[in-house]
């Protein structure tokens, strides 16, 4: 992906955002608050129309139509994006929309109780998605993106209403899902510990700008941290891993330059 | 690894959805033969059923002698089928067209009626009536008329929405605001007309399918049979829509264009029946919900069942309005009310404990 901008209403929102995505990897777009994550991965499904170049395999995103971007991207929004009355099985069938014509047939059934299964929702699948609680309902949005069977996974804050056991799982299985199926995931996440320890690479997003990639131990500085969201923080290594702990507010003004 | 995880519930769903839809035929069918017999003139549901036949097949059955002597298979043909069949197209057009508004505008109070499509064809039914103006002539003149205003409001709703980006509150709230515009043109016309107009005007509202025809018939399920299988087509649209406009785009739909679609679709059905029956009120708003609580939100099988039930209902309230005063018909309009509301009502209060 090449200098991607987006503008909403001379609002730039994007700026030259570039960065290039493994088949296998797992990239985690971290970030403050209206930093230009989720425009970000609405510009990547092409929800939203970047100006830029996305490049799939060195062919121009642009050139595939809805159906053929569909088979290939799928997107899980932060909230919502579940209607009322559909059962669970139904609301994880509509990930199957792309493929399917008008029928259901045993291919699609497969897959949405091979995506429950993985979710670990399979136990509730004929109850109605609004009795669900949010985690479950999370896992749910999720479960849909996978039986989409696309080969690039977007999630927006995929674990902002799970539990910490759930949230491990969750993201356990993102980057397993990765590795086995060599998908493409990228996710924004807000918990810059949980991203360090299940990411293989990270982009630092501030006010659309690209602030900082790389892999997390490279990254995750006390510096960049202090940057990207103006705090004291003081960065352990875990086994590796770098553990982020947020100290206080900071006056510093010695910013990292963006790049 | 386990791969079964809900498809034999699902396979249930499926069956029971199977299930409803026959069971609705059949008691749409055996309320066809009651309405049937409801008249001035005597006769029993199986003779009823016989002169359908009759009528359908000429020379296939041997009629017995009472039938012939009182000219049954000519009453039924003449005077009393096409009012059943109207209330049947009827029913399943705007129960149709108010399934498809509450899906797309994923609200539940989207119908006709809330989004100011009804109101605007009584608006136009009011200018024939008391100005005399109108795009046709003679006996269509309140028709082509109503038919036009009901297309305009759908166009301005439309129109306002895009504007304003398509979002669902929008089309809501500019449906809204053209109801009360429309009532308040037609209520300054009810105050300028002359006694016998403003009678005519109030009856035109009441919705009644007493001045149901052959043609009109004809007319109303041509496009009925037109727009349906289209929009059963594009069922899976629809149910992507429900899940929000950023995942409906996301698997797939061209969400505007769709909308946009849907929205001119279900307005075109409804335009072309209440054109002719005034403002049958509530069909809209209660057969898909009713539907929806029993068999679920897939439009492939919510739409043809809720099409049924809105048949069904109407049919049944066409006949209680035809007998419950007698000697008197009741504007069906005013029965679908008194017959839907409290139903209604009843179904949700009833969710609330469960």
């Amino acid at each position: 992906m090449q200098e991607l901008s987006y503008s909403y209403r001379d609002r730039q929102v994007l700026a030259d955002v570039s960065f290039a995505l493994d088949a296998g990897e797992v990239i985690g777009l971290v970030g403050p608050n209206g930093s230009g994550k989720t425009t970000l991965l609405r510009c990547l499904d092409r929800i939203l129309d970047p100006e830029g170049d996305i490049r799939l395999d060195g062919r121009d995103l642009c050139s595939m139509n809805r159906p053929e971007i569909s088979r290939t991207i799928a997107y899980v929004p932060q909230n919502g994006g579940t209607s009322g009355s559909a059962t669970v099985f139904e609301t994880v069938l509509m990930g199957r929309r792309p493929h399917l014509r008008w029928s259901v047939t045993e291919e699609d059934e497969r897959k949405v109780s091979e995506a429950l299964s993985l979710l670990g929702i399979g136990g509730f699948a004929s109850r109605r998605v609004d009795r669900l609680s949010g985690g479950e309902r999370q896992r749910v949005l999720i479960a849909r993106a996978i039986a989409q069977d696309a080969r690039i996974l977007l999630l927006d804050e995929p674990t902002s209403a799970l539990d910490v056991r759930s949230q491990i799982e969750v993201m356990a299985l993102l980057s397993r899902l990765a590795e086995e199926r060599r998908l493409a995931v990228v996710a924004a996440i807000h918990d810059l510990n949980l991203a360090a320890r299940y990411c293989h690479l990270l982009l630092i997003l501030k006010d659309g700008r690209v602030l900082g990639r790389g892999t997390p131990p490279s990254l995750l500085t006390g510096r960049m941290v202090r940057a990207a969201y103006g705090i004291e923080a003081s960065v352990k290594d875990e086994m590796g891993v770098p553990y982020v702990v947020p100290l206080r507010p900071s006056n510093n003004d010695d910013l990292v330059e963006i790049e | 690894m386990m791969t079964d995880f809900g498809r034999e519930e699902y396979a249930r769903l499926t069956e029971k959805r199977a299930l409803f839809i026959t069971a609705l035929i059949l008691i749409l069918v055996a309320l066809v033969g009651i309405a049937v017999t409801l008249g001035s003139a005597d006769l029993p549901v199986a003779d009823a059923y016989l002169a359908i036949f009759a009528g359908l097949f000429p020379g296939a059955v041997d009629l017995p002698e009472r039938m012939i002597e009182s000219n049954a298979v000519g009453i039924v043909w003449g005077w009393r089928l096409h009012r059943v069949l109207f209330a049947i197209a009827a029913g399943f057009g705007l129960a149709i067209a108010g399934t498809v508004m509450q899906g797309v505008l994923r609200n539940p109070l989207a119908s006709p009626f809330t989004l100011g499509i009804a109101s605007a064809a009584s608006c136009g039914a009011s200018v024939a009536i008391v100005l005399g103006a109108g795009i046709l002539s003679g006996g269509y003149l309140v028709v082509g008329n109503a038919f036009l205003f009901a297309m305009l409001a759908a166009g301005a709703i439309y129109g306002m929405a895009r504007l304003r980006g398509m979002g669902s509150e929008t089309m809501i709230l500019a449906g809204v605001a053209l109801m009360y515009l429309f009532s308040a043109v037609t209520s300054l016309l009810q105050y300028v007309g002359s006694a016998e107009q403003l009678q005519a005007v109030v009856f035109w509202m009441f919705g009644s399918l007493d001045k149901s025809s052959w043609p009109k018939l004809g007319i109303v399920t041509a496009v009925v049979a037109a727009v349906v299988p289209l929009l059963l087509w594009r069922a899976w649209d629809l149910n992507a829509l429900a899940e929000g406009d950023e995942v409906a785009k996301s698997l797939g739909v061209p969400v505007e264009r769709s909308m946009a679609g849907f929205m001119l679709a279900a307005s075109l059905v409804t335009a072309v029946i209440i054109c002719f029956t005034g403002t049958i009120g509530f069909i809209g708003l209660v057969a898909p919900h009713i539907t929806r609580m029993a068999i679920g939100a897939d439009h492939r099988t919510l739409l043809p069942a809720s099409g049924l039930v809105g048949a069904a209902l109407l049919l049944g309230a066409d006949c209680l309005a035809r007998t419950v005063i007698p000697g008197t018909i009741v504007p069906v309009g005013i029965m679908t009310a008194f017959l839907g509301i409290p139903f209604f009502l009843y179904l949700f209060m009833r969710r609330r404990d469960a």
